[in-house]
Formats: C-alpha cells, sequence, structure tokens
C-alpha cells in the first residue's frame, strides 16, 4: 500500500520571491495589520520609534545612529512577518493559477427539458443550478453537476491530476461531474447544482489562495493568548521607566520599544497565519480540498477513524485460495470444474480461480470446443458452463443458490445438501472468507474458498494509528463471523459488520456521545447523512454530488487511506504552532540577559554580571536583540511552511521531543544568535 | 546550612505530605456531600438565612454570593474598628481606628490578605480581634476553599449548567473543617503558652525597674486559624515573633505545618473528587518542588551568613529562638501560601534570602498558595501549560477530558495580567508620587525592593511585609486596598467563569494521544511555564532590586 508523497514544489521559487517582496509592503496598509494584533503593534511601535528618531535627529542627539538602526530594524520585523505571510499565500496562488487555467470561458448546450434534442448554446457562466446541460465526446463540462441520463468516460486530470479516464454514469454512486473536466467518450446529460462563482472549482482556488480564510478556533484561543502576553510585556516596560527612577535611572523610549518588541511573540505572531495558509496547501498537495481549516484541525483529533472494508482494508476483489472437495471427490475434480466453468468469467473473482487452477494442477483450456458458457444472473445467481452441447452442467454460486439448483436437478427437498458440504461452507465463512459451491450435473463437488485479500502494509498503518491514540473502526456489509475474521488479520481495532447507512450513522452519533471524534469517508449518496454528521467527513471525488456536498473535505484523488495523512496534516498544524509558540516564548530569556543589563548599566556597573553573552556594549547588545528577534522570523519560514515534523508516536514521547528541540532549542538559540550578530556589529563599527 | 536546619525542613515536607491524603480524603467526602453528623446545626443554619441548600447556582450566581459575602464582610468589619471605642470589650480604652487604615484593615482581612498596617495590641479592642479579624479569617479562608471547590466541580461535571451553592459549600466548610480543627488546635496553643483571656493588659515592673505593660487578650482562638486558613493577621503587632503568638518551638512547627496543610490537601481533594488521585499528586509535585527549592535556597542563602561583615551569621531581625533555618523556612512557608504570617524581620534579609519570599508571591501564590486560592491560581496555569502542551503534541488541547478553547484561555489569561497590572502598575504609581516615595526607608535597590515587597504581597493577598514601608499613611492604605481588591477579585472572577465553561463541557475519553497530566513530564512542565511566566514578568524590576542589591553587596556596597 502506496504512503502519499505530495507532488514537491520548491520551498523558494524565485518568481513567489519576488512577489512576496511587493506584497510584503503592499502588506503594510494598516487595514491588513491589525488583522494580526501582535504585528500590528510592532508597527504602531516602529512608527512611534520612528517619530522619536526624527526629532532625534533634528536636534542632532548623539544616539540617533543607533535610534535610526533600531527603528529600521523595527519596520523590517514588521516586514518579515508580511513577507512570511505573503511567501505562503504565493504558494497557494500558483496551485490556484494552475486550477484557474482549467476554469477557461466554455460553451456550453443548455436544454429546455430532458426530452428536448435541440440545445441552446449559451456561455458557462451563465448557467444556473437547475439547468440541464448537453456534454458529448471532446467537451469540457461547463460546471458541476449530476449526470441525469447517459454514461462517460470522463478526464479529469484538470483537477486530480490523474491521466486516466473515470467512468461517470447516472444513478449510482459514481454520478457527479466536476466543471473544467473534459469528456472523452460518449455523451451525458448533466443537471448543473452550482450557480457560477460557488463551484466546486471556484471554492478550490478560495481556498488555496488564503484570500477568504478565517482564523480556526485554535488560532484564535492562540491569538488571545499572545495577546495577553503582549499585554504583560506592555505592563512590564511601560512601568518600567518608573521603577528604574528610583535609581535615576531614564531609559530613551526607543530602547524600551526595542525591548517591548523583542518580549513579545513577534516570532509566532508574524508566522501564524503563514503555518494556517500552509497547512491548507500541504493538504492540497495530497489532492484533498478540505471546506474549511475548521475540518483540518478538527482531523489532528481524532479519536475513532471509520474505514469500509473494501476497497480500503482488502482489496477490491476476492482471490480464490483453496479447493475444498467432499470427502469423495478429487481435489483435481473440483478444480478442473471450477476452471471449466471460470474460463469465461471476467470478473477478479472468476480470474483467480482459473489462476489457482492453473497454478495447482498445471490445467490448460481444453481444446473441445463444445463449452457453451452461462453468464451470472440476478435470477439464479450462479454461473457455469454447459458441456458436450448439453450433455453436462458445471455451476458454482453462494451456498442457498447451488442447494436450490442441486434440489431442482435430483428432484429433492431443497436444503437438503450433504451434511460435509454444510462444514465446509461454515469452516470457509468462520474463517473470513466466502465460500463458492461448485456442482456437476446437479451434484456438488466441493466449494471454492474465495477470501478478502488484506492490504499488504494496512496492518502497520493501523498500528500506526493506535500509536497516535485513533482507534480504527472497520465497515462492512459481511456477517459478523467474516467480519471479526477480516478484522483480526487487518489489525482494526473493532467492526461494524452488517453495516447500513442507519448503523453507520448511529455508530457516529453513539462515538460522538462520548466526546470523541469520529472521521469516515465515504462516497455514496447512502453516506451523506453519516459523512454529515462524522466530525471530519471526507468525500470521494468519485461519489456522488450530495456525498460531496454533505463532508467537509473532497479526496480527489478518491483514496480511502489518505485520512491517515489527513490526520497527520491536522497534527502538524497544530504542532506548528505550539512549537513556534514555545520557541518565541523561550527566546526571551536571552533577549532579558543582553537588554536588562544594558538599560542600567550606567547607574548599576555591577549589573555587567548579568551580561552573560559579554556582548560588546549596551547599544550594541539592544541592536543585536532586536536584529535576532527580526531574522530569526525569515529564518524559521521553511519551518512555518513545512510543518514540523511529525512521527506517529503518543503524545508523552512527542511532548518531550518537541519540547528538547523547540524549548530548550529557543532557549539556546538566541545566545548564540545574539553573540554572532553582536560580534559582527562591532566589527562593521555599526554600535 | 547544617544537618538540623535541613532536617527540620525534611520534616515539615514529610508531615504536610502525611497529612495532605488524610485532609485530602476527608475534604473530598465534605463537598460530596458525604459528612453530616452536624447536619440538624447545618439544615438550622440554612433555615434561619433562608437558603435553600438544594438549589445550585450558576456560576454568576456563585460569584454574586462570593462578592456580597465580602462586601458585607468589609462593611461590618469597617463599622466596627470605626466604633471600637463605643462598643464592649475594650479593656485598653482604644479609640476609633482612623478612616484609611480602617479601609484597608477591612479589606485586608475579607480579601484573606491580612497586611498589617494596624498594630494589633496598640489599635484594636478584643472585640475588634474576635468579631472582626477572628470572623473575617473564618470567612474568608472558607470562601476561598469554596471557590477552588466549585472549579474542581466544572472538571467532574459533564453538560452541566450549575456549579455548586455557594453558601451551602462555605458553610460546610467552616462547619465541619475549620471549626473543628481550630477548637483542637486552638487548645494545643493554650497549653503551649498562648494566652486566650478577656482581661486586661497587665502592668509589670522590669528588673531595672522600668515599667512595661504586658498586652494580651484572645490570642488562641485567633492564632490557630490565621495559620490554618492562610491569613497571616497577628494579634500583636510583632506577629508571630511575638513570645504570646509564637510562644514555643513546637509552636513555631505547627503553624508551619497547618499553614501548608489546607492547601496540599486540596491538590488530593481535587484528585479524589475527579476520580484519579494521581492528578492531585502531580499537581502537589510541582507544588513541593517549588517550595522545597524555595526553602533550601532560602536557607542556604541566609546561613552563608553577611559578606560585608566576613561572613557573619546574619541575626538582625531574627528572633534568638529560632534562628536561621527556622526563621527562612518559616518565610519560605509563609509566602509561599499566602498566609503571611512572619516570625522574623523580612526586611533584613540577605538580599538574595530576601528574593526567596518575593518570588514565591511574585509567581501568584501558586506555591502551595492560600487556602483554595493555591489551587485555583495553579489550574489557571495548568491550563495555559496544557493549551501550549496540547498544541505540542497536535492535538486541540484538553485537561481532564475538558477542551481547552478560546473562553478558557480568554479567562485564563484575565486572571494572569490582573497581578502584574496591580503590582507593576501600581508600584509604578508609588515610585513616581511624593506621598508612595515618602513612605520608603531605604535608599537605592533595597528602597525598590521594599516597596516590590508591599505590592506583590498585597496584590497576591499574601500579607506579610518586608517592613522597612511605612505603609500607615492614606497613600499605601488606599493604592495597596486596590491592589488586594484586584488580587482577589480578577482572579476568582475569572476561575468561576472558568468553572462554568468546564461544567458546559463534554468530556472527551483519554487516549495514547492524550498527554497524560500524572507524568513527571507535566510536572516539570507546569512548573517551567510557572516559572517563565514570573520570571519574564518581574526580571526587570528583580534586576533592579534584589538582584542588583546583592552584586553590590558582593562588592561592598550596602544600603
Amino acid at each position: 500500500m502506496s504512503v502519499h508523497r505530495p507532488s514537491s514544489r520548491s520551498l523558494f521559487d524565485s518568481a513567489i520571491l519576488a512577489q512576496a517582496l511587493v506584497d510584503a509592503v503592499r502588506k503594510l496598509d494598516p487595514r491588513f495589520l491589525v488583522k494580526n494584533p501582535i504585528i500590528f503593534t510592532t508597527a504602531l511601535v516602529a512608527l512611534l520609534s520612528t517619530v522619536l528618531t526624527v526629532r532625534a535627529a533634528g536636534l542632532q542627539t548623539a544616539s540617533a545612529g543607533i535610534m535610526v538602526q533600531i527603528t529600521a530594524w523595527l519596520w523590517f520585523t514588521v516586514l518579515f512577518a508580511n513577507f512570511a505571510e505573503a511567501i505562503a499565500e504565493g504558494r497557494g496562488k500558483a496551485q490556484a493559477a494552475s486550477l484557474r487555467r482549467s476554469k477557461t470561458e466554455t460553451m456550453a448546450r443548455r436544454l429546455p427539458d430532458l426530452q428536448s434534442a435541440d440545445p441552446v448554446e449559451v456561455p458557462a457562466s451563465a448557467l444556473r443550478a437547475g439547468d440541464l446541460v448537453l456534454c458529448a465526446a471532446g467537451d469540457t463540462i461547463p460546471g458541476d453537476g449530476d449526470v441525469v441520463t447517459g454514461i462517460a468516460t470522463v478526464d479529469e486530470s484538470a483537477i486530480t491530476g490523474e491521466s486516466a479516464p473515470v467512468i461517470r454514469e447516472s444513478g449510482g454512486d459514481r454520478s457527479a461531474v466536476t466543471g473544467g473536466t473534459r469528456v472523452v467518450s460518449d455523451r451525458i446529460v448533466i443537471r448543473i447544482t452550482a450557480n457560477p462563482g460557488e463551484t466546486f472549482l471556484d471554492r478550490m482556488i478560495a481556498l488555496v489562495e488564503g484570500a477568504k480564510r478565517q482564523k480556526t478556533p485554535n488560532e484564535i484561543a492562540l491569538s488571545i493568548l499572545l495577546v495577553g502576553m503582549t499585554l504583560i510585556f506592555l505592563i512590564v516596560v511601560a512601568s518600567l521607566p518608573a521603577w528604574a527612577s528610583w535609581s535615576g535611572t531614564h531609559i530613551p523610549v526607543v530602547f524600551l520599544a526595542a525591548l517591548f518588541i523583542t518580549l513579545i511573540p513577534t516570532t509566532i505572531g508574524g508566522l501564524l497565519s503563514a503555518i494556517g495558509i500552509a497547512g491548507m496547501d500541504r493538504l492540497v498537495k495530497f489532492n484533498v480540498i478540505a471546506k474549511s481549516g475548521r475540518a483540518v484541525e478538527a482531523a489532528g483529533d481524532i479519536d475513532v477513524l471509520l474505514l469500509d472494508k473494501t476497497g480500503t482494508i482488502t482489496l477490491g476483489a476476492r482471490q480464490a485460495v483453496a479447493f475444498l472437495p467432499l470427502p469423495d471427490i478429487g481435489e483435481r475434480d473440483l478444480a478442473e470444474a471450477a476452471f471449466l466453468s471460470s474460463l469465461a468469467d471476467e470478473t477478479p473473482e472468476g480470474k483467480s480461480i482459473v489462476a489457482l487452477a492453473r497454478a495447482r494442477f498445471r490445467l490448460t483450456e481444453p481444446e473441445t470446443n463444445g463449452l457453451q458458457f452461462v453468464p451470472f444472473t440476478a435470477q439464479t445467481r450462479m454461473s457455469g458452463v454447459d458441456l458436450d452441447g448439453g450433455g453436462h452442467h458445471i455451476r458454482k454460486g453462494a451456498a442457498d443458490a447451488i442447494a436450490a439448483y442441486t434440489a431442482d436437478a435430483t428432484r429433492s427437498a431443497p436444503g437438503d445438501g450433504p451434511r460435509e458440504l454444510t462444514g465446509l461452507v461454515e469452516q470457509v465463512g468462520k474463517s473470513g472468507g466466502t465460500p463458492l459451491v461448485v456442482a456437476r450435473d446437479g451434484r456438488p463437488l466441493g466449494v471454492i474458498h474465495l477470501k478478502d485479500i488484506v492490504k499488504p502494509g494496512i496492518r502497520d498503518r493501523f498500528a500506526t494509528l493506535r500509536a497516535m491514540g485513533i482507534r480504527t473502526v472497520m465497515i462492512t456489509g459481511d456477517n459478523p463471523l467474516t467480519a471479526a475474521a477480516i478484522a483480526a488479520e487487518a489489525g482494526v481495532d473493532d467492526y461494524l459488520a452488517e453495516a447500513t447507512p442507519e448503523k453507520k450513522l448511529e455508530l457516529i452519533r453513539e462515538q460522538q456521545q462520548g466526546g470523541r471524534l469520529v472521521a469516515m469517508c465515504g462516497d455514496g449518496s447512502n453516506d451523506a447523512p453519516a459523512l454529515a454528521q462524522a466530525d471530519v467527513g471526507v468525500a470521494m471525488n468519485t461519489g456522488t454530488q450530495a456525498a460531496r456536498e454533505a463532508g467537509n473535505m473532497v479526496d480527489l484523488e478518491s483514496d480511502p487511506t489518505k485520512l491517515i495523512e489527513i490526520v497527520m496534516i491536522g497534527k502538524q498544524l497544530l504542532m506548528s504552532r505550539g512549537a513556534l509558540t514555545t520557541f518565541s516564548i523561550a527566546n526571551d530569556v536571552a533577549k532579558y540577559f543582553a537588554i536588562i543589563p544594558s538599560l542600567f548599566l550606567a547607574s548599576y556597573p555591577q549589573l555587567q554580571a548579568l551580561n552573560l553573552m559579554h556582548l560588546a556594549s549596551p547599544q550594541s547588545a539592544i541592536l543585536s536583540a532586536i536584529i535576532f528577534n527580526a531574522l530569526i522570523i525569515v529564518a524559521l519560514i521553511p519551518l512555518a511552511l513545512k510543518g514540523v515534523a511529525y512521527k506517529p508516536a503518543p503524545a508523552h514521547s512527542l511532548l518531550k521531543r518537541n519540547l528538547l528541540i523547540y524549548g530548550l532549542g529557543g532557549l539556546a538559540a538566541p545566545f548564540v544568535g545574539i553573540k554572532l550578530i553582536d560580534l559582527g556589529i562591532t566589527a562593521l563599527g555599526l554600535a | 546550612m547544617d544537618a538540623n536546619g535541613i532536617l527540620l525542613i525534611l520534616l515539615l515536607l514529610a508531615v504536610v505530605l502525611a497529612l495532605t491524603p488524610v485532609l485530602g480524603g476527608f475534604m473530598a467526602r465534605l463537598y460530596e456531600g458525604r459528612v453530616g453528623w452536624l447536619a440538624p446545626v447545618e439544615r438550622g443554619i440554612y433555615r434561619l438565612c433562608g437558603i435553600d441548600p438544594d438549589r445550585e447556582q450558576h456560576w454568576t450566581g456563585y460569584a454574586m454570593a462570593f462578592l456580597l459575602l465580602h462586601l458585607l464582610g468589609v462593611l461590618v468589619f469597617y463599622g466596627l474598628m470605626r466604633l471600637q471605642a463605643m462598643l464592649p470589650f475594650n479593656p485598653a480604652g482604644q479609640t476609633a481606628m482612623a478612616p484609611d487604615l480602617s479601609f484597608n484593615t477591612a479589606i485586608s482581612f475579607a480579601t484573606n490578605t491580612d497586611w498589617q498596617n494596624y498594630g494589633g495590641e496598640s489599635t484594636m479592642s478584643y472585640l475588634v480581634q474576635m468579631a472582626g479579624c477572628t470572623v473575617q479569617n473564618f470567612l474568608s479562608a472558607a470562601a476561598g476553599i469554596a471557590v477552588a471547590v466549585a472549579l474542581i466541580r466544572g472538571f467532574t461535571r459533564r453538560s452541566a449548567r450549575f456549579i455548586g451553592n455557594f453558601y451551602v459549600d462555605l458553610t460546610r466548610t467552616i462547619l465541619y473543617l475549620l471549626l473543628p480543627i481550630c477548637l483542637i488546635g486552638s487548645l494545643v496553643l493554650v497549653w503551649q503558652g498562648v494566652p486566650q483571656t478577656l482581661q486586661g493588659y497587665v502592668g509589670a515592673t522590669t528588673l531595672e525597674g522600668g515599667h512595661q505593660i504586658i498586652a494580651q487578650g484572645p490570642v488562641a482562638s485567633q492564632m490557630f486559624i490565621k495559620h490554618f486558613g492562610t491569613n497571616g493577621g497577628g494579634f500583636f503587632n510583632a506577629n508571630a515573633a511575638h513570645p504570646y503568638e509564637n510562644p514555643t518551638s513546637l509552636v513555631n512547627f505547627i503553624y508551619m505545618a497547618s499553614i501548608l496543610a489546607l492547601g496540599a490537601g486540596l491538590t488530593n481533594t481535587f484528585g479524589r473528587m475527579i476520580g484519579d488521585q494521581r492528578q492531585g499528586w502531580a499537581l502537589l509535585a510541582a507544588m513541593g518542588i517549588m517550595l522545597g527549592a524555595g526553602a533550601f535556597a532560602m536557607y542556604a542563602a541566609e546561613a552563608q551568613g553577611n559578606p560585608a561583615l566576613s561572613f557573619l551569621a546574619n541575626m538582625e531581625g531574627k528572633e534568638v529562638r529560632f534562628g536561621i533555618a527556622a526563621s527562612t523556612l518559616f518565610a519560605t512557608v509563609t509566602t509561599a501560601t499566602s498566609c503571611g504570617a512572619v516570625n522574623a524581620m523580612h526586611d533584613s534579609l540577605l538580599p538574595l534570602a530576601g528574593m526567596v519570599p518575593l518570588i514565591n508571591m511574585l509567581l501568584g501564590e501558586v506555591v502551595i498558595g492560600g487556602v483554595g486560592s493555591g489551587l485555583y491560581g495553579m489550574m489557571v496555569f495548568v491550563l495555559i501549560t496544557m493549551f501550549i502542551a496540547g498544541l505540542m503534541v497536535g492535538r486541540t488541547p484538553e485537561y481532564l477530558g475538558k477542551k481547552i478553547e478560546a473562553r478558557e484561555i480568554k479567562l485564563a489569561v484575565i486572571a494572569i495580567l490582573a497581578t502584574p497590572l496591580a503590582v507593576l502598575g501600581l508600584g509604578a504609581l508609588a515610585m513616581l508620587t511624593p506621598a508612595g516615595q515618602a513612605g520608603i526607608a531605604a535608599p537605592g535597590p533595597h528602597g525598590l525592593s521594599e516597596v516590590l515587597y508591599a505590592f506583590a504581597s498585597a496584590a497576591n493577598n499574601n500579607g506579610s511585609a518586608f517592613a522597612g514601608l511605612n505603609g500607615n499613611t492614606p497613600f499605601y492604605n488606599v493604592i495597596l486596598a486596590v491592589a488586594m481588591l484586584i488580587g482577589r477579585f480578577a482572579v476568582v472572577i475569572p476561575v468561576l467563569a472558568i468553572a462554568g465553561a468546564l461544567a458546559a463541557k463534554k468530556t472527551v475519553p483519554p487516549s495514547s494521544g492524550t498527554f497524560p497530566t500524572h507524568s513527571w513530564l507535566f510536572v516539570a512542565l507546569l512548573v517551567g511555564i510557572v516559572l517563565v511566566v514570573g520570571g519574564l514578568t518581574y526580571f526587570p524590576v528583580l534586576a533592579l532590586g534584589p538582584v542588583v542589591e546583592h552584586l553590590a553587596l558582593a562588592s561592598g556596597t550596602l544600603f
């Protein structure tokens, strides 16, 4: 089973960088700045510092030189924060641009009603929800909708990047089509479901551009904490001149401004929105579209994951693994009968029977051409072959269907098969397999054991999920016996057998009642209620429009195992915020040791003992701290965009690791950084 | 430092540790309604006051009741002090206390601060001591515990509207917990020589022939609750350094243990009520580490002696009966909790030793802390800790199954902002105004420490004084009272709001993705957050006060 790897784009595309530099300046607009309280505060302080510096320069004050530098770095702090956000947005925009290319103005053939044969040509932008349009081979589908009649192959590469065309047909679970995709063969009539500007593509573009990004609940909570810290430091710095006045110390306002800005959490404040935008961006790279940032955050909190058995836990098709003959029948005879009856069977199960018979007994196709194949029908629920012009019959099918067939052939009471056969059927069922009974001329020969093949590697993935604290529940229509066997083999924590949409919904509600967050994926219309109820509902892009509307994420590649990646991205998003917040706070310790001695050295020379870094002069200490504070934002942009490394592990070890890196690292890094900058400043004679 | 002193610290910690599950278990039963041997009395009190004990309150109702109690307490106490000359039990013939001093004292006792601008034996009648100070000692302690219990209910309840009935919690605390224990405790004090009498002061002729008036009064009844309820306001001006308040080393030890007992016990009550005692032990571990570190650091700093006097033992301001070890330990204990009783002159401590009590208070009184206030104050830090920890493990932060969201963070931030505003903001006002500067006794960094200590003490409802600062002036009486009000209500009201918000939430069951909050990692992180928040807030003023004084002292400069 594949682990998804996102298509990579260079972290710093030069075009994006150039644009981001321009945008960083453009974002100085107060209407932009005010959205980020920390950076807005920084800008206000920078403005105050500018005024004071201009005045000092006019008065030819001796410290004007250092004031100019501090003021400049205060502005750089604001610009760097803007730059971080602009880069994140720029990367989103690049993604949006490639999406927008598929959104070229198309003409649509609108049908007045279903019976009508003469369509009217209208521009796609004129279409409204409820309109019917006709699309034939070569047409670009003008908008999101459901196939009402017909079946067609559609090239969805513009959206999914997947080059193989997919089937779209009316009814069923594959009826949704997306605007901007292209019909490759046949013709279909589509009922448009979205007005222009509200289509899937439009929403995707808006989302990846980050244009309408709303702060998520957790981001709001973190912002409150950051504002609270800013207020505490405001009290500290604003009251400091009064406390210092007792010793007759006068502290220049610009120095206080520098102290204030280095203390408030500008690092996380400047990178917060970049982290959020980049999180969405990472999802998009996995070809998943989240309808809101809230959904991505919720993904990180998931406690229970509901996974469909077929296609997610097991391979779509079952495989024949054994021939189990009745006591008086040779295994080879059974295999031969099964082989002959499956030669024309195009289903994966049929092919696997042929393959197994070939492997076990080296059977080859008979030369006689007297084979008359009997296809599977819903009435007989059997398939098979007639030999020698109808002289002999071989049939295979479910136990009860074959029982009815043999009873009919031998004119006995139905359900009266040999006891050994019932035993074999039960034996296969118990082991999680599906029994297929083979009969020849009305007489049962034995059972083919069809087995669900659990996807390779899935067990490890479930173990990973367990390590992350997530319980997995397998959803299957199988009977409890079979379900239990497969559940044990795949290593899921629990299963829901004989599942119906109602039972699924009930299970989700039950889990939520207990306070757990539930994620599931689904594609069919009957999944829609459960998708809507789940905290994270991932709809498959191949699914119905109803499912796509109900879920809060859409997986463009329709790969249900991707839920695991989605959960990881959600966790990574929160972890990046937490790590940078910790780093930001830890940084303050070193900044205090740089600035506090320098402010009071004139009154209390003894405080030189606190100058742990042995910074050259008070001026250079303050300047070094403010420069470090500004540069660290730029230095951490890659981390904000990529997210902190996440390896599934119990919370305890995750925390220990992150505290070591970002807590202790945050404590140590500025001591080194400030010292290096101080050496540079002194060498250049800047202070 | 000697073995005796170290053993004293260890013995105290051991005794408190042993008391914790006993008191904790009793309080858990008490607040879960499983104690009722005085039920007829309890019912009588409710009937008398017209309280329906079965009607629980929304957090706003609980907060209103809390405010009402304080308002009434302040008014009655203020009246008693102003009118004491006309009231009985005044053998010393005390005249009415000044309005500003009465205002300060009334607010000080109601908020469990017990800042001593009053003189005790030289200003207060026996009636004021008994009906004012002692009654407020019981009420303010019980009110603090009630708030802590309400907060615990916030964790235990799910999707609930109510957090308990304040009047019931208050009544049960006094009736079953405080009164019985204080009754026994006071008798022990009487045995040890603490006076308990309504007779007036007695005159005595000293050996040198001088005349001395020896003050006495109903001391024992006030002394036990003064420590047990972390109040700290003395009967005598000299507080626990006075031989009638603190006659023997045994009493000194009983005081220290009783100061810590309820604060430590409540952590266990918390653990029991939420159904996981380990959670309580984790909180106590965090508090205990800071307490132990403070005790040893202070003892070490003071025991090294004064470098300016060739490291001669610094006995200035200490009772010879107690010596350095018992004095520094008492100072650590009284400031780590919000007690504020003192058995030595903190102003005379060496700069680094004096910084320990200062830091204990500046951390927000969460190192054990006051009765109730220590637990709920620590909870505010726990919420912040778990918010950051939750982010770092990639889950929406939660504590004990309760999600920590924007509302809780907002309230926690308000509670954390309150004390720095009162300490640094109001303190700055004192440093800038002539009225404020007039009260400062010492020049240079030591003078700054005196002001910082006063505001730290008032804003954190501790009540101990560095002394040195002349606080009995209209300016300080009013501004310190304001600091006390901020320190009490700007924390309690957000905490009750948090209790209400938590009670209304669902409880999320833990998984391996949840960070376990009974681990040493949690303890370390919590201690780290408390120290970092306190350190970052007060580093500059500490650098200008005790730190620079210490550095100067090392080079021979005294202030």
